[in-house]
């Protein structure tokens, strides 16, 4: 019998989660699953959000093309082999299997030799079990193999395409948040380290509306950004307005929002617990293929809204008397106010439309992958690097800036930034700009003296 | 509800290893931000990286302890240099940006799966505080009463403490010189003290370099005082809680940072336990349906974060700060 | 470099009352200096040269360039091209610090007293050389420590020269107006500069302070300094400058002994033909309103960040 290697390659996709890996998660996402040693599914399609997908190739000893093992059953369990079993399926005719996790953790992938075609074996000591470590999900592809021969992984180009989307996709979220922080920086100095905060709001809000009342996600969102400019709107009423009229310094009022954001966090997590939820709509999806691009439901609509909402913004502030009444504002307080403008309202104004814009920031992330108490918090940093990427206070530069970050946490991969730390290329691409050009891409040089 | 508990966790806290950490720390902090005005908000980056400067000489290369902790030091230094160049010569807020990006940076890269061979995952190093155990000249733990410490806790109260009281000397002198003054002046504004012939970017590269040392002697002193080098220990949460000791005792001063680490874990502890007791037993103080033992934890999170604002809003000198001569309120 | 004064003076006579004219003994020579933000050139002097041991007055409307030329020539700011030189020597790209260390230093318009520091701080901080200032002996006083006490002297004589020994111990933030610009002006002598250059001494002091302010000013240039002024206040100008550049518009427009600058028809044109011997009611609206408007893109630019 010629000795055939069979390999798997499991590509772990998931969620888009940043910097810090969320802790035990509660609830899991719906499982498909196909019975055991039932017949080969025509397809298993990939779950969106958290998934861990295998795919089973016959390597036929290196030569030739390797094809696909279909029949083969691989279950997924929890933390070790005597874990609980997350779930079970059958390979298809493409060879794969596409299992919904729970989220970060360690996992096990078991494969049931039995079920092996006939004149297939493993290579190697032949083993049936491997290990993997799921960490900060989209896309983050990890190769295990049973036996010794590596196995091509997805080709570059796929690779790009998928990167370049789920780039754009974080890219655009980053971008709403990044332009309420921009406008509430660039009226008032405040850099805000509660703005994370703010987008968990969102989230969270929407996750009440949704849940908790019963309202299809689409009204919860619209409600929760309300809610957003409506949180906004007295927060600077209750907290910022009143320490500007007490002429509380910059450094301290940065300070005072670390104090915020501890308190809000806690807050959150208090009412809402550690666990990661989700919405109860639009949970998995499976994608549909628009020329070289897969793309699910929510991901267009997601995309829609966000693009739609910052070009409606950002040409509302070049053109209305309000968005001329903010960038006077940012540009000169003093000589607003004295020119008769009612700075206060303007920077109320700013407050609503900033959190709004975060607000829905935070509603689509939610619909985009889950609910966590701390899930502004783990983007706030991407944030504040889209801002200073794009200029410090600038409109434009926030959205160029976001979208280059985005870009570049999920395309990192593909050009070698290890995948467990994607956001890490595009803070050293950051560090790395400032450097060439410490105002921004879009920042004026400043005057000095 | 105990007292005696509260009260023994809140001093064994207040005097125990981890305020000697947030002191050290926050010394660190106090040179950069109290003295010299630099937004330094990754204090936990220069503390992992002397940490796993530490840590992987001895446990992956192999080599001798003493040479791990001049290792440890040196990247601390190295560090703050290449901050430094970049960003000193920007506005505050480019450092900041940039600290709070290399310090997450490099924790993600020391936690990072593909490392694990050097740096250990996201379990980290052990088996590098050999050397530091062995000098442990006690044989035994403490029971005081109102603190208690055991035998391992005992000699990283020694050895902490003394290097707090160290630090605290140094900075004592170093700022009553005119070198203090240099630094205090940039605070208010670089401008004049360069217009009086000050060459104020290697003030500030000092001051930064100065102050990364004490973080880093602050991450050596955390990683051997617990035996384990475990990356998210080093999360930018750790940086702001430093600057809230800091804070609490008053930028600026030279025992600031440590009296205020000091009422940092007294408060944590103390509130922790109080809640933590509230809430326990069978018919807890507090009803589950308000607050259940998980919340409970939340507590002192929630008063900390509160604290920081109002702290900030009223009293931004600290406790014991005058209000005069403070950083904080200008710009 | 002490310069008889009347020899200086006389020197003057005899300079020719065209802009950028040559001096006989040049402290300062630059020329071709530029320097644009946005569109706006504010500052575009072909040539300029500051005589030796006389007080100098740098005139000229709001948005003249007068300050951001005083930043360029002190390495406050950078041109976008140009060169000049004091003492002969290349300033171009050399960094403020040691421009002051050269000996010019600078004062500011808006005056920059540390005022977390007390007064006696604020002037110790001035001295030049200080070992305390280094490092690696900061930390041992015994090093530093006589140093210190030879600056202290000499700071407490120039406090009591400037009438402020009364207020050393005071926090210099609770100076007034007045007195800070009297301990900014006392801090740049603590570096004991060859030339002084004051933004607008005069903005924002009381008029009692105003003539003992005057007399200090001349003071310096009578103990052997070069002074260049910016100022606003013409008979300040009138009053104790040996010689007067006008600027408008970026440019040096005209200059020549105070006397006949104001009588020249160019100056009268450019600056003063709106405002000199003239009603307030009487003036030009038009030219008023340009002027606040140059004004305002200053100030928009300078807070663009």
């Amino acid at each position: 019998m010629r000795l055939r290697l069979a390999a798997l390659l499991a590509a772990v996709a998931g969620v888009l989660m940043l910097l810090a890996p969320s802790p035990a998660l509660a609830q899991a996402t719906p499982t498909p699953t196909a019975p055991a040693g039932s017949a080969p599914a025509a397809d298993n399609p990939i779950v969106p959000g958290a998934n861990i997908t295998v795919t089973l190739l016959d390597l036929k000893g290196g030569e030739g093309k390797p094809s696909p093992v279909p029949g083969v059953s691989l279950t997924v369990l929890k933390d070790s082999r005597s874990g609980a079993e997350v779930g079970t399926q059958t390979t298809d005719s493409k060879g794969r299997v596409s299992i919904g996790i729970e989220g970060n953790g360690t996992y096990v992938v078991e494969l049931d030799p039995k079920t092996l075609p006939e004149g297939v074996e493993l290579s190697g000591s032949g083993e049936t079990v491997k290990t993997v470590q799921v960490k900060l999900a989209s896309s983050n592809f990890v190769q295990f193999q049973i036996g010794a021969v590596v196995v091509e992984e997805a080709s570059l180009g796929s690779k790009i395409v998928d990167g370049t989307r789920s780039g754009i996709i974080a890219g655009l979220l980053i971008a709403l948040a990044a332009l309420g922080l921009s406008l509430i920086f660039g009226t008032t100095g405040l850099t805000n380290f509660a703005h994370g905060e703010l987008i968990t709001f969102g989230a969270i809000a929407t996750y009440v509306f949704n849940r908790g009342f019963g309202l299809p996600v689409v009204v919860a969102g619209v409600l929760a950004v309300l809610a957003s400019a409506a949180f906004g709107f007295l927060q600077d009423r209750g907290l910022w307005r009143p320490l500007r009229n007490r002429g509380t310094g910059l450094i301290a009022m940065m300070i005072v929002s670390i104090g915020l954001a501890l308190f809000m966090r806690s807050i959150y997590q208090y009412g809402f617990g550690g666990s990661t939820r989700t919405l109860s709509q639009y949970v998995v999806q499976g994608r549909d293929s628009y020329g070289p691009i897969d793309l699910s439901h929510k991901e267009i609509a997601i995309v829609l809204v966000s693009v739609v909402t910052l070009l409606v913004t950002c040409i509302a502030l070049m053109r209305t008397r309000l968005g001329k009444a903010m960038r006077a504002v940012s540009d000169n307080p003093a000589l607003s106010a004295s020119s008769g403008m009612r700075v206060d309202g303007v920077i109320s104004a700013v407050w609503v439309l900033g959190t709004a814009l975060t607000g829905l920031a935070g509603v689509l992330l939610a619909v985009q992958q889950q609910v966590n108490f701390q899930m502004g918090f783990n983007l706030l940093l991407l944030v504040f690097a889209g801002v200073t990427l794009g200029g410090l206070g600038t409109i434009w530069g926030a959205l160029i800036g976001s979208l280059i970050i985005g870009l570049m946490v999920e395309l990192g991969p593909v050009f070698g930034v290890p995948a467990s730390i994607k956001e890490v290329g595009a803070l050293v691409v950051l560090i790395l700009i400032l450097l060439v050009r410490p105002q921004g891409i879009l920042g004026k040089a400043q005057r000095i003296g | 509800m105990d007292f005696g508990t509260i009260i023994d966790a809140a001093f064994s806290a207040a005097l125990g290893p981890q305020a000697i950490v947030f002191a050290l720390a926050a010394i660190g902090l106090n040179v950069h931000f109290g003295y010299t005005g630099l937004l330094n908000f990754g204090q936990a980056g220069f503390m992992s990286i002397a940490a796993f400067g530490l840590a992987v000489t001895v446990v992956t290369w192999d080599m001798p302890f003493w040479l791990g902790i001049v290792v440890g030091m040196i990247a601390a230094v190295v560090l703050a240099l290449v901050l430094g160049i970049p960003t000193l010569r920007l506005r505050a807020d480019y450092l900041a940006i940039v600290t709070i990006a290399t310090s997450e940076i490099l924790r993600l890269i020391f936690g990072a799966v593909e490392f694990k061979d050097t740096f250990g995952g996201s379990n980290g190093l052990n088996g590098f505080a050999g050397t530091y155990q062995r000098l442990n000249p006690y044989g035994d733990g403490v029971d005081l009463g109102i603190v208690s410490f055991s035998r391992n806790d005992l000699w990283s109260i020694t050895v902490g403490w003394t290097l707090v009281a160290i630090s605290s000397l140094l900075v004592f002198a170093l700022m009553r010189s005119p070198w203090g003054r240099v630094l205090k002046s940039i605070r208010e504004d670089e401008d004049a003290v360069r217009s009086l012939g000050k060459n104020v970017f290697a003030y500030k590269m000092q001051a930064l370099v100065l102050g990364g040392v004490f973080g880093g002697i602050a991450g050596i002193f955390h990683i051997l005082k617990q035996g384990s080098a475990v990356p998210t220990d080093f999360n930018t949460t750790f940086t702001f809680y430093a600057y809230a000791a800091l804070l609490i005792g008053g930028a600026a001063r030279v025992l600031g940072p440590v009296v205020g680490s000091m009422i940092f874990w007294f408060l944590i502890a103390g509130i922790g336990s109080f809640f933590s007791q509230a809430t326990s037993g069978a018919d807890p103080l507090l009803p589950e349906w308000l607050m259940t033992n998980t919340q409970a934890s939340l507590i002192r999170f929630i008063l900390l974060g509160l604290g920081l604002m109002l702290l900030m809003i009223f009293r931004p000198q600290g406790i014991f700060g005058d209000r005069r001569e403070i950083a904080i309120d200008g710009r | 470099m002490a310069v008889e004064l009347s020899e200086a003076r006389a020197a003057l006579a005899n300079v020719s009352n065209e802009p950028g004219a040559a001096k006989p003994d040049p402290i300062v020579k630059g020329s071709n200096i530029t320097r644009t933000f946005g569109g706006l050139k504010a500052v575009d002097v072909e040539h300029i040269e500051i005589q030796r041991g006389v007080i100098t007055a740098l005139i000229g409307p709001n948005g003249a360039g007068k300050t951001t030329l005083f930043n360029l020539l002190t390495g406050f700011d950078e041109p976008d091209e140009g060169d000049w030189a004091f003492n002969g020597k290349s300033l171009a790209k050399v960094p403020a610090y040691k421009v002051a260390r050269r000996g010019m230093v600078r004062t500011f318009q808006l005056t920059k007293v540390l005022s977390k520091l007390t007064v006696i701080e604020n002037m110790r901080l001035g001295a030049t050389g200080q070992r305390g200032e280094k490092f690696f002996s900061a930390a041992f006083k015994s090093l530093w420590s006589s140093q210190e006490d030879a600056n202290t002297v000499r700071a407490d004589d120039l406090l009591a020269r400037f009438k402020l020994d009364a207020k050393r111990e005071d926090f210099a933030g609770s100076l007034s107006g007045g007195q800070r610009k009297l301990l900014e002006m006392a801090r740049a002598l603590m570096v004991d500069p060859e030339l002084i250059m004051l933004d607008e001494p005069m903005a924002g002091v009381n008029p009692a302070l105003k003539q003992s302010l005057l007399g200090h000013v001349k003071s310096l240039r009578d103990e052997g300094r070069t002074v260049l002024f910016v100022e606003h206040d013409m008979d300040m100008v009138r009053d104790i400058s040996d010689w007067v550049i006008v600027m408008a518009q970026g440019q040096i427009v005209a200059e020549g002994t105070p006397q006949s600058v104001m009588a020249d028809q160019r100056v009268i044109d450019a600056y003063l033909g709106a405002h000199h011997d003239t009603d307030i009611t009487e003036i030009d609206v038009a030219d008023l309103e340009a002027e606040a408007d140059a004004e305002l893109d200053a100030e928009a630019e300078e807070n663009k960040s």
